[in-house]
């Protein structure tokens, strides 16, 4: 889909798509806005996850610590310093790389299924630190009202913050997965063996794409403190690991955008249904179901392969 | 040009690889033979760095490269191709020959150029070689048996190899594929200049490119000598037509 969207006149709708993103302040309520924005910073939390899950081949499966380390990195030197408060974003994300050093470094020793449980427990361990350590982190009160510069104080700048830089996070994965990093990485996945054999290192390039994953979840996890204002340790807890993983298998985890499509999915479900009723997540485990067994890429995935049939086949018959 | 001393290696106890030795001259086509399970694809692991030996060294062009990892081993230009297909399945051929050729250039850390404009002119260079250039935009999965094997072939050669270690590479091809590919193999002594080491069952593809033999059983390296020798000694007329495994010529 990408590549037809990307190609001709596929321009007009991806120009159209952000034209409307870009108007819809005006229109919207400040609770949608909100919405749209914890959206769009999930998604990103989604796809980079997806870099390293579904390009990779890497069981991450606590990729919401890097998220939490993001936020709370930023949260802490906005409360806690008189440092200016675009050094604390700027801060957030590179607090989020450095464990995704510390813990990919770590775990990188194991493959597959060892790896996931090494890293899943090392990622825990990182949120009952911040979870009992009441001086520093708040504990699991989580902090409150953290002060934002001004600018970013009102609903609508909040939004266009996150919209702009959520863009420009997505532009630069996207060119990543796209340049021979990302074949390589997409190669490790498909055959580490193979791999080594033709000369990769493929212990450094897993570990590089760990850093890069944690630098944008925390990307994500400074945006969510622009948005809300606060911070808490759920944020790093492994449920919510697990729902970005299922954002990603729901929207397609082979295809670019299918996390941001899998986030919306799972946001717009958690916020709607559970108004009717708290058994939300029984909605979700039965679409969850149905997508395993009948769209087995995801939704995204289920699309692009009819769009290919649509657009792409007429052209070769030709 | 490669040289490997009584090698050994075991897996829980079983001496998978029990005192080989090789040596392979530059410019040779070395063949490698013995019954299923005498240790070839393993003295191959081992030459390739994939294992490490218990004892024994490796020496390629009289550096000592035994125990290196696999990435380090391929930089001293030896590439190789796997009995069972071992290639990328997501990918299409082009891409597959693509990244090979990449980590030769040492592209794949660049982060932000699309993979589209490089390493285009070699890797199709590769696939018009090998005779692939037709398929270049199909995904592996959908390749039959044969064309993933020459993939294998023109995955190796990404590397710009001097040195090129196939296992097996006819195994289950269809009749013509397997002169295809013989007719292959030839070329890249020929025109590329390769030293080639390669192991097969089928003795017909053996003795008609090998210039030397090394016959393995059970671990071991009975002899290494040219065809005549190889056909005439004792020893492995009792591993081959004992065994009942299969019949030298």
């Amino acid at each position: 889909m990408l590549k037809g969207m990307l190609e001709g006149r596929g321009h007009i709708w991806w120009a159209a798509t952000l034209i409307l993103m870009f108007l819809l302040p005006l229109i919207l309520p400040r609770f949608y806005l909100y919405l749209l924005s914890i959206i769009l910073l999930t998604g990103l939390l989604a796809t980079s996850l997806n870099l390293v899950l579904g390009y990779g081949g890497i069981f991450q499966f606590h990729h919401a610590v890097f998220y939490g380390a993001g936020a709370y990195g930023t949260a802490l030197i906005l409360t806690k310093t008189g440092l200016s408060p675009w050094i604390a974003f700027i801060v957030g994300p590179l607090v989020s790389a450095a464990l995704g050093l510390i813990m990919g470094w770590i775990c990188i020793r194991l493959s597959k299924l060892y790896f996931a449980m090494l890293q899943i427990s090392l990622g825990s361990l990182v949120w009952i630190i911040v979870y009992r350590w009441y001086s520093f982190t708040g504990g699991d009160d989580g902090i409150h009202g953290i002060p934002l510069p001004d600018i970013l104080s009102s609903p609508n700048n909040a939004y266009y913050f996150t919209l702009i830089v959520t863009l420009i996070c997505l532009f630069a994965m996207y060119k990543i997965v796209k340049s021979p990093f990302g074949s390589v990485l997409q190669g490790i996945r498909d055959n580490p063996v193979r791999c080594e054999m033709i000369g990769i290192n493929v212990k450094l390039h897993q570990l590089l794409t760990l850093i890069i994953a944690g630098f944008f979840a925390g990307v994500a996890g400074s945006l969510f403190v622009v948005v809300d204002t606060t911070v808490f340790p759920d944020m790093l807890f492994w449920t919510l690991s697990l729902e970005i993983c299922i954002m990603c298998l729901l929207g397609g985890w082979f295809t670019f955008l299918g996390p941001m499509l899998g986030a919306a999915i799972i946001i717009a479900l958690r916020t709607f249904v559970s108004t009717f009723t708290v058994y939300w997540s029984l909605a979700l485990g039965i679409l969850m179901m149905l997508v395993i067994f009948f769209l087995p890429n995801g939704v995204l995935g289920y699309i692009e392969e009819k769009l290919k049939r649509v657009i792409i086949e007429p052209v070769i018959k030709e | 040009m490669l040289k490997a001393q009584s090698v050994f290696k075991s897996f829980d106890g079983f001496m998978a690889v029990n005192n080989a030795n090789l040596e392979v001259e530059q410019g040779e086509i070395v063949a490698v033979i013995g019954p299923n399970g005498a240790g070839k694809t393993t003295l191959f692991n081992v030459i390739t760095g994939i294992l490490k030996p218990d004892s024994g060294k490796v020496f390629f062009k009289n550096e000592d490269i035994t125990g290196l990892p696999p990435y380090t081993v391929c930089r001293k230009r030896i590439s190789r191709s796997f009995q069972i297909v071992n290639v990328f399945q997501r990918l299409t051929i082009f891409e597959n020959v693509q990244v090979s050729v990449l980590s030769r250039e040492k592209k794949t850390w660049n982060l932000f150029t699309p993979s589209t404009k490089l390493a285009i002119k070699e890797t199709n260079e590769i696939l018009e070689n090998v005779g692939l250039i037709g398929k270049k935009d199909r995904t592996t999965a959908l390749l039959s048996h044969g064309d993933r094997k020459v993939l294998e072939i023109a995955m190796a050669l990404g590397g710009n190899p001097e040195f090129l270690i196939l296992d097996e590479p006819t195994a289950g091809m269809a009749p013509e594929e397997t002169e295809h590919c013989i007719e292959l193999i030839k070329q890249l002594r020929e025109k590329m200049g390769l030293t080639i080491l390669f192991c097969e069952h089928d003795m017909e593809i053996v003795f008609g490119i090998a210039n030397r033999i090394m016959v393995m059983v059970r671990g071991a390296t009975i002899i290494q000598g040219s065809c005549d020798e190889v056909r005439c000694n004792q020893a492995v007329q009792d591993a081959y037509l004992g065994g009942g495994d299969a019949c030298l010529m």
